[in-house]
């Protein structure tokens, strides 16, 4: 769908408004084409188009909020969107006043559209199946259109769109023993496919050899900047919001009400700047260039949606209704990065991690697992993959009195994931030296 | 006399009909109609109430031994041409590089309704956030208490599928999902419980809420959300543990479910959700569990929430048994699946939506009834954990090394319950766990549940899947709990 088709729409659908009524309108879609693969074969393949419209329609302190798709037809959208206003109208008369309505009240207008040169799908099918040969290649490669908008009947407009592919794909030995990478951006390049593919097959000789099977406990090491983005993705499940700071239900508890810290070297931030996702939230509200959640190891901000902005009296810093990050950065330390093997000496290079969740939420304490390319290090020198480990730690210990450093650079790493549509959240992270990380089976 | 305003389904067929081909080995059209009312009360305030309507295709076209979809919302004859146009594409530029090149899916007629007592529309929109307001009211009522909320969902998805031999399959799903939260604090320790962490959901009308008790539900909730904030940390030691079926769902749904899953066992998700230690030669002959263990495979089960009778691939539903007597006998593998396997399996080819194309899912997965009532399981524990509502899941991409919580632990000694203790988990291996089964709770115990939100597959999808299970006893298991 298209930025003039989306204006097309909202005008209309604007236009249906009655005496006081203000509507929001926002858009979310996508047209992507994906092709899934297994053993280097094609699985499925396919495309993909949707746009869901949301419609917030107030009345005084009112409101009610419906969601339908659109086709890209007026003729089908001005009644699906007709019959979605009449039901909201009529919903109206059921809702009390809510003292926690917020919208946008500003009649700014942007697009933020950037193109890329996303290839033909069907093209790279070919560098991928040459990439493929000999070898047990499974993952998906995702491309296409993602954008938003956002019109209300104050004057507001605002659009953002995306071209973007990624292929997520791993290199298979046997079992569980892989090497997992991710080619994304939004200009296909296929010298910059080829380096990643290399650095991949560059992983298998070494997890061809004899497992290493470690005992329990606790052992030196390096998190590579997609384990430590893992970690953070579980923080970001509820440990960055308003309102989970004022109900008590973060994951860091206990640095709001304990002063408990993180290491000096640990600062983080929703770098909206940095990232790919839109600079506006879903109720109009801009979001800032940066907001700083930990500042040299103290909880120093949080995610302020709307909503929460009228409970608790905070200005909103234009995060989703659930406050969590889109663009989750960590500042870059100083541990050489080409340097990461010497650093560690011996221990485990946890290429990733997997499942986390919490086994203490209050008190930030995480399990997860090991997975792909994650081996034993011996002197500096990989000696052999590990078989998978649960770890069972807290943030604190981890990225607190045990981190020896964060890396001298940062992976900016695209989101693939795809529930609902394709994501337009990042995270921007360092690799972690940890002196001690607690294994438990 | 009334006029009845035609369905979607009645309205979209002869348009659905026109755009199928008949000049390709096999295609399909497979149209969601879904509407959907999100409910909220939080702290006894009407949350913005959130209406979904969702309609769309997905063209599924086996050609030249290739396949191709396309998914869309413009079902316009054009936007449908478009459609049929992209997937006959994708089947071309797919041909020979195709996993399996002929489609084994035949051209299924049947229908399937769930069952409804009371209609949901028969309680006003007046009464149903009345009635979230009066279990607010009840959960809030302790200072202590600082968020609260109660919530129903309701959906309402009608699928038809056509095939390009005559195949009609037409189902009208009813879901229900209530919810209840209760989340106490006192400095740094904060303990939140739930109505069944979300499990207490299927398919009906308003009479799912009566089925889980809902209404009557809301002062124990909040009371144990209190209760928690006094009790010790779960002990740490190897002991029974007693897995209440809010538990079980759990349980099941990660060690046994997602192990047996057949694309799995080809490797279709070691990129993402992960493989399994299940190979295909443990059919027929592996000891997954004890001889009390039984698994079967279900949608035939009336109300629970992955019921129905076709898959989305059109394989009519049957039960199965896929543990007997604790040996593995059957995966979870649809007809695609059947076919690269050269396995049987079961109808499980499942979508979340139009958007989504089919891949092997869990429906309803319940663990058999047993003998025992659950006083003689907790008597036959001299030391023990009975573990209730699960709130956390981990377990690795071979679904071996598993690590659970719960919010609501008891101690059971010398065959008593003792005590409530706080941040209850355990800790396991699949292959070994399943073995260690000693007790199973008779069918006064079983509480048909659901999993609302199981996320797999690339592209992502999330569907609900079912899980019915008695209390089940277990020994030799790594217990622990939280921080202090």
């Amino acid at each position: 769908m298209s930025q003039a088709y989306f204006q097309e729409i909202s005008d209309w659908a604007l236009t249906q408004i009655q005496g006081d009524e203000v509507l929001l309108a926002s858009v979310a879609g996508e047209a992507t084409d994906f092709i899934r693969f297994n053993n280097g074969a094609i699985r499925q393949a396919g495309s993909v188009t949707q746009q869901q419209l949301s419609l917030t329609l107030i009345n005084g302190a009112k409101q009610t909020s419906g969601h339908v798709q659109l086709a890209a037809d007026r003729a089908l959208d001005d009644a699906r969107v007709g019959r979605m206003l009449g039901q909201l109208r009529d919903q109206l008369q059921f809702v009390s006043d809510d003292p926690y309505i917020a919208y946008s009240t500003d009649t700014s207008v942007s697009a933020d559209i950037v193109a890329g040169a996303v290839p033909d799908s069907s093209d790279v099918l070919g560098s991928i199946a040459d990439a493929s040969k000999g070898r047990d290649m499974v993952g998906i490669y995702a491309a296409g259109d993602s954008f938003g908008g956002f019109a209300s009947s104050l004057g507001q407009r605002n659009w953002f769109q995306r071209s973007t592919f990624n292929l997520d794909w791993s290199f298979y030995l046997r079992d569980d023993k892989a090497a997992k990478n991710l080619y994304a951006g939004m200009d296909w390049s296929d010298d910059a496919f080829g380096l990643k593919v290399a650095e991949s097959a560059s992983h298998l000789g070494a997890l061809d050899r004899e497992p290493v099977v470690l005992k329990p406990g606790a052992y030196r090491s390096f998190l590579t900047p997609a384990a430590v983005g893992e970690l953070m993705g579980l923080l970001s499940w509820d440990a960055f919001g308003l309102q989970a700071m004022e109900t008590k239900q973060t994951s860091l508890l206990r640095m709001v009400t304990d002063g408990q810290t993180m290491a000096d070297e640990v600062s983080i931030s929703e770098h909206t700047g940095a990232g790919v996702a839109a600079s506006f939230g879903e109720f109009g509200f801009a979001r800032p260039d940066k907001v700083d959640l930990i500042s040299g190891g103290r909880h120093s901000g949080t995610l302020v949606s709307a909503r929460s902005s009228r409970q608790y009296g905070v200005e909103t810093n234009g995060a989703n209704t659930g406050e969590q990050p889109e663009s989750l950065a960590i500042a870059a330390g100083s541990v050489p990065t080409a340097g990461v093997l010497a650093e560690l000496g011996t221990g485990i290079y946890v290429g990733n991690l997997w499942y986390t969740n919490y086994s203490d939420r209050t008190a930030c304490r995480t399990t997860g697992l090991t997975r792909f390319a994650t081996f034993w290090v011996e002197g500096g020198e990989i000696v052999a993959p590990i078989n998978v480990m649960r770890f069972d730690d807290t943030i604190y210990s981890l990225l607190g009195e045990q981190l020896v450093g964060l890396t001298d650079q940062s992976e900016m790493m695209l989101d693939a994931m795809s529930y609902e549509r394709r994501s337009t959240s990042s995270m921007n992270m360092p690799g972690a030296l940890v002196n001690e990380m607690k294994f438990t089976l | 006399m009334t006029m009845t305003q035609p369905s979607t389904i009645e309205m979209l067929e002869p348009r659905l009909r026109d755009a199928l081909p008949s000049d390709v080995s096999y295609a399909s059209i497979r149209l969601v109609d879904e509407a959907a009312e999100y409910l909220t009360v939080r702290q006894d305030q009407l949350e913005p109430l959130q209406t979904v309507t969702d309609t769309g295709v997905m063209v599924s076209i086996w050609d030249g031994g290739g396949l191709g979809y396309a998914a869309t919302n413009n079902l316009s004859p054009e936007g449908l041409a478009a459609a049929v146009a992209k997937a006959r594409h994708w089947a071309k530029a797919t041909a020979d590089r195709s996993i399996l090149s002929e489609p084994p899916l035949s051209h299924p007629v049947g229908e399937y309704t769930s069952p409804v007592e009371v209609s949901w529309d028969s309680m006003s929109l007046a009464d149903r956030i009345d009635l979230l307001q009066q279990q607010s009211r009840l959960l809030g009522g302790d200072n202590r208490i600082v968020d609260w909320e109660a919530g129903l969902v309701r959906r309402d998805v009608d699928t038809l599928l056509l095939t390009s031999g005559g195949g009609r399959v037409e189902q009208r799903f009813r879901f229900v999902y209530p919810n209840l939260r209760a989340t106490a604090n006192e400095g740094s320790n904060t303990q939140t419980r739930t109505f069944g962490s979300g499990a207490y959901c299927g398919q009906g009308g308003i009479e799912v809420l009566a089925r889980f008790g809902f209404g009557d539900s809301a002062s124990t909730v909040a009371a144990q959300a209190v209760e928690l904030l006094d009790a010790p940390n779960c002990p740490t030691g190897t002991m029974d543990v007693l897995l209440a079926p809010d538990q079980m769902v759990l349980q099941i749904h990660e060690s046994i479910g997602h192990p047996l899953e057949l694309d799995r066992i080809l490797g279709d998700e070691r990129n993402y959700a992960g493989t399994t230690f299940v190979k295909p030669d443990m059919f027929g002959s592996y000891q997954y569990g004890s001889d009390l263990l039984n698994v079967t495979f279900d949608p035939t089960v009336s109300g629970q929430l992955a019921s129905y009778g076709f898959d989305d691939d059109g394989s009519p539903a049957t039960k199965e048994f896929l543990i007997k007597d604790g040996i593995l006998v059957r995966p979870l593998g649809a007809a695609v699946s059947q076919e690269r396997a050269g396995m049987d399996g079961v109808a499980n080819a499942r979508a979340n939506s139009w958007n989504r194309p089919p891949i092997d899912r869990m429906a309803n997965l319940n663990v058999e009834a047993g003998t025992s009532t659950e006083a003689e399981l907790i008597a036959s524990v001299e030391r023990g954990v009975y573990f209730h509502t699960n709130n956390s899941w981990s377990i690795d991409d071979s679904r071996n090394k598993f690590q659970f919580g719960s919010e609501y632990g008891q101690l059971i000694e010398d065959g008593e319950i003792t005590g409530t203790v706080r941040n209850p988990s355990y800790r396991g291996i699949s292959a070994t766990f399943w073995r260690n089964l000693k007790g199973v709770g008779n069918q006064e115990s079983v509480i048909a549940m659901g999993t609302p939100t199981c996320g797999k597959g690339e592209l992502n999808q999330s569907i609900g899947t079912g899980h019915a299970s008695p209390a089940c006893l277990f020994s030799n298991v790594a217990v622990f709990g939280g921080e202090a």
